[in-house]
């Protein structure tokens, strides 16, 4: 068993790169497949979201447009808690084939640990709480 | 141009997967999982504190204890009247999370999504043609 750090697919779509780059990259592709209401602004640095039937929204950060080859962003690990630092990468690249386009996606950074800060952070984290909440209790016992 | 994963793939974590492995053995047992549930719902408390709740001798929860401190997902600290008290310490699931976000990612079902999006909007395209075919 290996931790999974990168995810890739390749898929061979029936339509030409330009309308892949499209359902990619605009506001109107993406939530035509992707999500149920997108936003996007597409260059490096530019800020994207998409969010869900379901009340699930992602936060994405465009890094790389290089219309209509490639295009990547990066995005919250699902299931972390929204002041993680940490984000996968995802890469999407679009080749001509025939008529056609071969899409590939590449998901990665699945495996990474926060950059040494893995055991003081979260602990710093908890026992600011704990010392808040302390200090709410004292507060309280005073006022009483 | 630099990558944001380059950071990750230029020095792999070698305990990344220990770490995961870790959790998913402290998860695979019932009475830690109960032990884990309660740390988390109401917070730091002893090990006596834990056998009052749970339907498990003090010995038992004694020794649950001592391998979730191991696994660095339970953390020993001086509670009041110079009684251990166990808090819950969240950054190893963390860890565990990532590799369940890894293979929760439905990126065949996204894919799947995507081309059938590009199928429609070329039939919708292609449809007004559909009549003056129909007469032929």
């Amino acid at each position: 068993m290996a931790f999974p750090d990168r995810i890739e697919r390749t898929v061979e779509i029936a339509h030409p790169p330009a309308r892949v780059w499209a359902a990619l990259t605009t506001a109107e592709g993406l939530s035509a497949w992707f999500g149920q209401e997108a936003k996007i602004e597409l260059r490096p640095g530019g800020a994207a979201s998409m969010r869900w039937d379901n009340g699930h929204t992602a936060e994405m950060r465009v890094e790389r447009v290089e219309e209509p080859t490639v295009f990547g962003f990066t995005w919250h690990i699902y299931g972390l808690p929204e002041d993680d630092p940490r984000r996968t990468y995802v890469e999407f690249t679009l080749h001509p084939d025939g008529p056609g386009t071969r899409l590939t996606v590449v998901e990665s950074g699945f495996a990474q640990l926060p950059e040494g800060t893995y055991q003081t952070t979260y602990d710093g984290n908890t026992q600011g709480w704990a010392s808040e909440l302390g200090e709410l209790a004292d507060y309280l016992d005073a006022a009483a | 141009m630099p990558r944001p994963d380059s950071g990750a793939a230029g020095h792999p974590a070698p305990d990344t997967e220990a770490i995961a492995e870790q959790v998913f053995v402290a998860l695979a047992d019932p009475t830690r999982r109960a032990i884990l549930a309660a740390l988390a719902t109401v917070g730091p408390v002893t090990a006596t504190d834990l056998a009052i709740r749970l339907p498990v001798s003090r010995q038992a929860i004694a020794k649950h204890l001592a391998l979730l401190t191991g696994a660095g997902l339970v953390a020993a600290e001086p509670g009041e009247r110079r009684r251990v008290r166990y808090r819950l310490h969240s950054a190893p699931m963390r860890v565990a999370q990532q590799f369940l976000a890894a293979l929760a990612r439905d990126w065949d079902g996204q894919l799947g999504a995507l081309k059938d999006h590009l199928d429609q909007q070329a039939r919708e395209s292609a449809g007004p043609r559909a009549p003056s075919q129909q007469h032929e």
